[in-house]
């Protein structure tokens, strides 16, 4: 199991993250871009020195700046898979998965027999005396996938391992990549930006911003309440923030939305887009929150539209194209919004 | 007419190809043409002629070992090290590139002479001494060939992704597991390249060789100086004889190491 | 769509075809060849001197002096005194090793003269049928031995040279200054093992100036030239040699009347005073 508390200063980030994660466990780590996800992931391979903190992983102390302890990447039990695989071009596939095992002094033809075996269990057989620049980024991938875990690490770390693939070729390896995860017993640490892997993959979510932890829990418990905008436009819900006062909270921003619990205090309230209806005439509904506001923009999202409109407060919703049509939406102006109360969720920040 | 003008950029560009063509084949033609082949066996294996070869295998063979033992790790430092002001360095290191031969010679002089810099104190204490011997030769050859072996190295060494040493480091390579079976693989092309320049440079340096080392047949008269010296008195055989001897092998090593370093990576188990 | 005026003989279009471009940067490419070429032809026509004697008499021009290397500085002086007592006339020179211009002479260079250090390497120039007329002795030179300011080693003998461990420094023996050197050995009956044939005497006086070299073998010219940085062992006369230098015209010289004119200049009276000034002997010695 990984124990770890991963303090980094570098040019521009400044980052303190406690990464804790018991043995067979997946967690993913999310976040904008900058925020440090890769960086973490290299330090605790070794690849980074600590500026503070530590890393343990099984009980071994494997860094610790306070103490002068540091061991370098190839005296731990890490495997890596990288975000370009990092598949070294003048070996072939075989090599490559064989790599790992020669380095730790397996000899030479038992680790041949072991990588041979390794990548006809991945089916990679037919590439197996292929070099990487003969592959498909399928085949470069799984190559990698068995590079990392032919050396049965007892902490595996995924950086981005499904961005480079299209979209089919992503959930065909994506499945696979539960299958090899539900069986390993190491500490696995994903890095991802796409929510679709963490839920698919991942025991735990933890979310990273501006070199700190904001959120940690199930994916389950992330998506349904975001505390941050990144996590929010992730999941894909309108996030706002506000005082609470019973069951009314002032928008910070401007605006007040009715919710369905009373709470008080600093507030989160979460609106899906599709709870939202719009229309150009102020209704006649019962619904607890009418808003006017003007179009803000209409985009195209595969086969639903979201309409953006500035309130206050500022939400998007999302409409079917017939709507756009039929209100004709596309020349912009006035509209009014409404919510159902019980369609928010709302929740102390 | 109308062909001309269609394929008017074909035609100028293959007249002016082979116009370049010609400006270095003739040259090699002419040399093959005039050399006295009926007496070529007995020039060739006069004792200056041996003497000139077999000093200037031992001295461009040498020089290049050295700019290799010596170039490595400085390529090494400018393309991945934090040195202060490395352009600067980087010019000073390959500056007998641009330098001509001669004026190489004389700063060697003045800094390895028996009255140099450096030298002056050796002579004195140790009694060592350069210039003249075939050591002097050697340290001529290297100051002049070793920077083309830098910036060719150091620009592989810069060419190379090296996120795949973290990779291999992650796997568990020891830093020499790492440097044998990925980094040398990656930059093994670059190495052969400035090995090949850097012996050619070797190999055909006169300037500095004469100027630093002086010229004495059997101790110092590499291949060029024999050629000069013959050609300036007259004896044209011997400079012929030698000259496509060099040629011959500089073809010969040239064509065999473009293969080479272009069939690219090569797999290891 | 493309239209052909045919008028203009142009070809009209939408706006640039790629085509176009292309055709219009081979002929900017064809162009610059051409003028490259154009360019290298005319400077390897180019060099040669300027035109001969006018009207009356005075010579003009340029005259090209292949001199060997110990005439340097005496036929600069010289050179300057003639054009200063022929204004019109440059005097150019191309100092060398004697065998290295006998060389490029024999090889076509555009020389009007040529001095040479020794009649050897004369006589394969008029062997050659490349000299007008018979080649005239100008001047005289003998050989001195050079050794560091101050004579450190305490040299003071032909014999000295022997000395293990000294570092003596001789012409080549294809150069006039090699051969005299050998004769100088072969008459005091010694052998001198040096460490460098240098390709001319220049190269000699800088391996001693710059302290590499213990004792070199140049000419007494050489010595009087470099009286602030060595100092000179002079050769008893019964084993030092007579260097005569001999002069001539070139056949092909391009500026024969002015190369006459220069010839006889340096074996006039104001020619001999510099040549003697720099050290040499006067041609009749």
């Amino acid at each position: 199991m990984l124990d770890a508390d991963v303090q980094l200063r570098l040019e521009r980030l400044s980052l303190d993250a406690p990464v804790n994660v018991g043995s067979g466990e997946v967690v993913a780590l999310l976040g904008p871009n900058g925020a440090g996800k890769s960086t973490v992931l290299r330090a605790l391979a070794g690849l980074l020195r600590l500026a503070g903190g530590r890393v343990a992983l099984d009980g071994t102390l494997l860094e610790d700046p306070a103490q002068k302890v540091y061991i370098p990447p190839e005296k731990r039990p890490v495997g890596m898979m990288f975000q370009d695989y990092l598949l070294f071009p003048h070996m072939t596939a075989a090599d490559n998965v064989a790599f790992g095992l020669r380095a730790r002094g397996v000899e030479r033809n038992q680790a041949r027999q072991t990588a041979n075996a390794a990548l006809e269990r991945l089916g990679l057989a037919e590439v197996m005396a292929a070099k990487p620049g003969a592959m498909s980024g399928g085949q470069q991938q799984r190559v990698a996938m068995a590079r990392a875990l032919v050396t049965e690490p007892r902490l595996l770390l995924l950086d981005e391992p499904l961005a480079a693939l299209d979209v089919s070729t992503k959930n065909d390896l994506r499945r696979h990549l539960r299958t090899v995860l539900r069986e390993s017993q190491a500490a696995n640490v994903l890095v991802t930006h796409d929510l679709l892997d963490a839920v698919a993959l991942a025991d735990r979510m933890v979310v990273i911003e501006h070199g700190g932890i904001v959120q940690a829990g199930t994916p389950a418990e992330v998506t349904a309440q975001p505390r941050s905008q990144y996590v929010a436009d992730l999941v894909g819900m309108n996030l706002l923030q506000g005082k609470a006062n019973g069951n009314v909270v002032e928008v910070d921003g401007g605006g007040r939305i009715v919710v369905p619990e009373a709470l008080s205090g600093h507030v989160l309230a979460v609106v899906p887009p599709s709870a939202i209806s719009v229309h150009r005439d102020k209704p006649d509904t019962s619904a607890e929150n009418v808003w006017p506001g003007q179009i803000a923009g209409v985009d195209l999202m595969g086969d639903r539209v979201r309409v953006r409109i500035d309130g206050p407060p500022a939400l998007s919703a999302e409409v079917s194209p017939r709507i756009v049509d039929e209100l004709k939406l596309d020349d912009g102006g006035q509209l009014w919004a409404v919510v159902q109360a019980a369609d928010v969720r709302a929740y102390t920040a | 007419m109308e062909w001309i003008k269609r394929h008017f950029a074909g035609i100028a560009i293959a007249a002016l190809a082979i116009v370049t063509i010609l400006y270095f084949v003739l040259p090699l033609l002419g040399l093959i043409t005039q050399t006295p082949w009926g007496r070529f066996g007995k020039t060739i294996t006069s004792s200056t002629a041996l003497d000139a070869l077999r000093l200037s295998l031992i001295a461009s063979l040498s020089s290049t070992a050295l700019a290799l033992l010596f170039g490595f790790p400085l390529a090494w430092m400018l393309a991945r090290g934090n040195l202060p002001w490395k352009p600067l360095l980087r010019g000073l290191c390959t500056l007998p590139m641009v330098l001509p031969p001669v004026v190489g010679g004389i700063a060697l002089l003045l800094a390895y002479g028996r009255k140099g810099l450096i030298g002056g104190p050796l002579a004195t204490a140790f009694g060592l001494s350069l210039p003249f011997t075939l050591a002097g030769v050697i340290v001529a050859e290297t100051f002049v060939s070793m920077p083309f072996f830098i910036v060719t190295l150091e620009s592989g060494l810069r060419a190379m992704n090296t996120k795949l040493e973290d990779a291999a480091r992650s796997l568990g390579a020891s830093r020499s597991m790492v440097f044998r079976r990925v980094t040398l693989p990656l930059i093994w092309p670059s190495l052969i390249a400035g090995t090949v320049l850097t012996w050619s440079r070797a190999l055909g340096e006169f300037g500095a060789t004469i100027t630093f080392a002086g010229n004495l047949p059997g101790v110092t008269q590499t291949t060029p100086l024999a050629i000069y010296i013959s050609q300036s008195s007259g004896q044209l055989d011997t400079a012929i004889a030698l000259s496509l001897v060099l040629v011959a092998v500089s073809l010969v090593v040239m064509i065999g190491t473009r293969n080479r370093s272009r069939a690219g990576s090569r797999s290891n188990a | 769509m493309l239209r052909s005026d045919r008028r203009a003989g142009t070809v009209v279009g939408d706006g640039p075809s790629p085509r176009g471009h292309a055709r219009k940067t081979t002929r900017v490419g064809a162009a610059v060849g051409s003028c490259l070429i154009s360019i290298i032809l005319l400077a390897a026509c180019g060099s040669s001197g300027g035109s001969n004697s006018s009207s009356n008499g005075q010579v003009k021009g340029t005259v090209l002096v292949f001199a060997a290397a110990s005439l340097s500085n005496a036929f600069d002086k010289i050179g300057t005194q003639f054009e200063k007592a022929h204004p019109g006339v440059t005097v150019k020179f191309n100092y060398n090793g004697s065998s290295s211009l006998a060389t490029s002479i024999k090889q076509g260079a555009p020389a009007d003269l040529f001095a040479s250090a020794d009649t050897t390497t004369m006589d394969t120039i008029t062997n050659a049928n490349l000299a007008v007329g018979k080649p005239r002795t100008f001047t005289k030179n003998k050989l001195e031995i050079m050794v560091a300011k101050g004579n450190p080693m305490k040299i003071t003998s032909v014999g000295n040279l022997a000395k293990p461990n000294l570092k003596v420094v001789v012409c080549a023996s294809s150069v006039p200054c090699g051969t005299y050197s050998n004769e100088v050995f072969k008459k005091a009956d010694v052998k001198v093992k040096p460490v460098s044939e240098e390709t001319s005497v220049s190269g000699v006086v800088t391996k001693v100036t710059l302290g590499e070299a213990d004792a070199g073998m140049v000419y007494v010219t050489d010595v009087k030239a470099n009286e602030s940085k060595a100092t000179g062992v002079p050769i008893p006369a019964d084993q030092n040699v007579v260097a005569d230098y001999p002069m001539v015209e070139l056949k092909d010289a391009p500026n024969s009347a002015a190369a006459k004119s220069f010839m006889n200049y340096v074996s006039s009276s104001a020619g001999q005073k510099v040549l003697t000034s720099y050290g040499f002997l006067p041609a009749g010695s």
